[in-house]
């Protein structure tokens, strides 16, 4: 039982912090750039990502023994595939507005590296328990990145956090770059910085 | 003519101004990922540019072949990522025969390419834009290639030189990189309102 609950939190730490999946291993660029532009968006984004991450995941590990090397990829990407049409219809039916917003990048969950890096990495050899955990942790470190560079971008392009709580004072003049794609990368570029400053002090 | 004028200008739309690298995100993990060196990046842009002109036109025929109007619709997104994965088959199929060296290099890129987010992205934007011409859309998805491919060299261009210039040490790596990209896409911003 006690190595068990090492292994979950393990999982966690390196999902979170030590392999969080943008600062560290640099997966899933192009959604963590393009729907940051507002934290709803980055939000809703997180979730259809830990919805998707924890269902491929599971069906991944349960059918693990029957994979052929060759076509492991292809098993993978249809898998997830089917995944993402669930949490797309989901999103049309019951968020009509922000699914009209995130366009074409809910969809684009197909191709995001994270989840076929976590089913080739952990689900393809782990039992499924371990990797509904694994998919959750990674999930969420995923999240957690989307919403901070999310928060930051919305506050200083607008003034505004979930499009409604005034942050920034009367006087704040909005910082357009922040919303445009630039503000992303460089954005993204200054905290990965910074994650590389924390790591060296400490270590 | 003004047919022809039209794809002329889609066509330099979708490579300058729209380009997907710069405006929609799309491929950036090779985009930051493989663009080390310029002769790889050259490679990878043409394999990119080939799937992709593949995957779009099919999947345009597809879609509008069978799925539009079917009660299949639901299926199209499984039906676009089989098709990709088949043309990029065919793309490492070819190279390890004809080019084993370029094949070599390429290792594990290769098939990643599958999930190369240009590809699938431009497919899912010529349902979006609602292009209803077969020959407008070989024309994007060919740009988009191209636009991937000028996008990819002009970073590792950058890159090479970057190797030399002295960098404060926690921004080496990935982190310049994005800075990089961003100052990219500011250039490029002086494209927009060009056209429409």
């Amino acid at each position: 039982m006690a190595d068990k609950q090492l292994t979950i939190g393990s999982t966690f730490t390196a999902g979170i912090w030590s392999e969080n999946p943008v600062l560290r291993l640099l997966l899933g660029m192009c959604p963590t750039l393009a729907v940051t532009t507002g934290a709803k968006a980055a939000l809703t984004m997180g979730l259809s990502v830990i919805f998707v991450l924890i269902c491929s995941n599971l069906v991944v590990s349960l059918m693990r023994n029957l994979l052929k090397p060759h076509l492991r990829i292809m098993m993978f990407t249809l898998t997830i595939a089917t995944f993402v049409t669930i949490a797309d219809l989901f999103l049309k039916a019951y968020l009509p507005e922000m699914s009209a917003k995130l366009g074409p990048y809910i969809p684009l969950i197909i191709v995001n590296c994270i989840i076929i890096c976590r089913a080739e990495a952990c689900a393809s050899k782990n039992g499924p328990w371990i990797s509904v955990i694994d998919g959750l942790a990674y999930g969420i470190g995923f999240t957690v990145v989307l919403c901070i560079l999310a928060s930051i971008r919305e506050v200083l392009s607008t003034g505004r956090i979930f499009e409604t709580v005034q942050v920034m004072p009367g006087g704040f003049v909005p910082w357009a770059g922040m919303a445009m794609p630039v503000g992303a990368f460089v954005t993204l570029g200054l905290i990965l910085g910074l994650v590389n400053l924390a790591t060296k002090k400490k270590a | 003519m003004e047919y022809l004028e039209h794809i002329v200008l889609v066509f330099i739309s979708i490579v300058l101004i729209n380009n997907l690298v710069f405006t929609k995100f799309l491929g950036c993990c090779p985009y930051l990922g493989v663009s080390g060196r310029l002769d790889m990046a050259f490679g990878m842009g043409l394999a990119v540019t080939f799937v992709t002109t593949l995957a779009g036109t099919l999947t345009w025929l597809i879609d509008h072949l069978f799925l539009l109007g079917t009660a299949l619709e639901v299926t199209r997104y499984v039906c676009f990522i089989l098709v990709i994965a088949g043309a990029v088959q065919l793309v490492e199929m070819y190279l390890r025969k004809f080019f084993p060296t370029l094949y070599e290099a390429f290792g594990i890129f290769l098939p990643l390419i599958t999930t190369n987010c240009v590809i699938l992205g431009l497919c899912l934007f010529l349902n979006l834009w609602q292009v209803n011409d077969i020959l407008m859309a070989v024309v994007l998805s060919f740009g988009a290639g191209i636009g991937f491919t000028m996008a990819i060299c002009i970073m590792a261009g950058i890159r090479e030189n970057l190797a030399l210039a002295d960098i404060p040490e926690c921004l080496q790596g990935a982190p310049i990189t994005l800075i990089t990209a961003g100052l990219l896409t500011l250039a490029f911003m002086g494209f927009a309102g060009m056209i429409k």
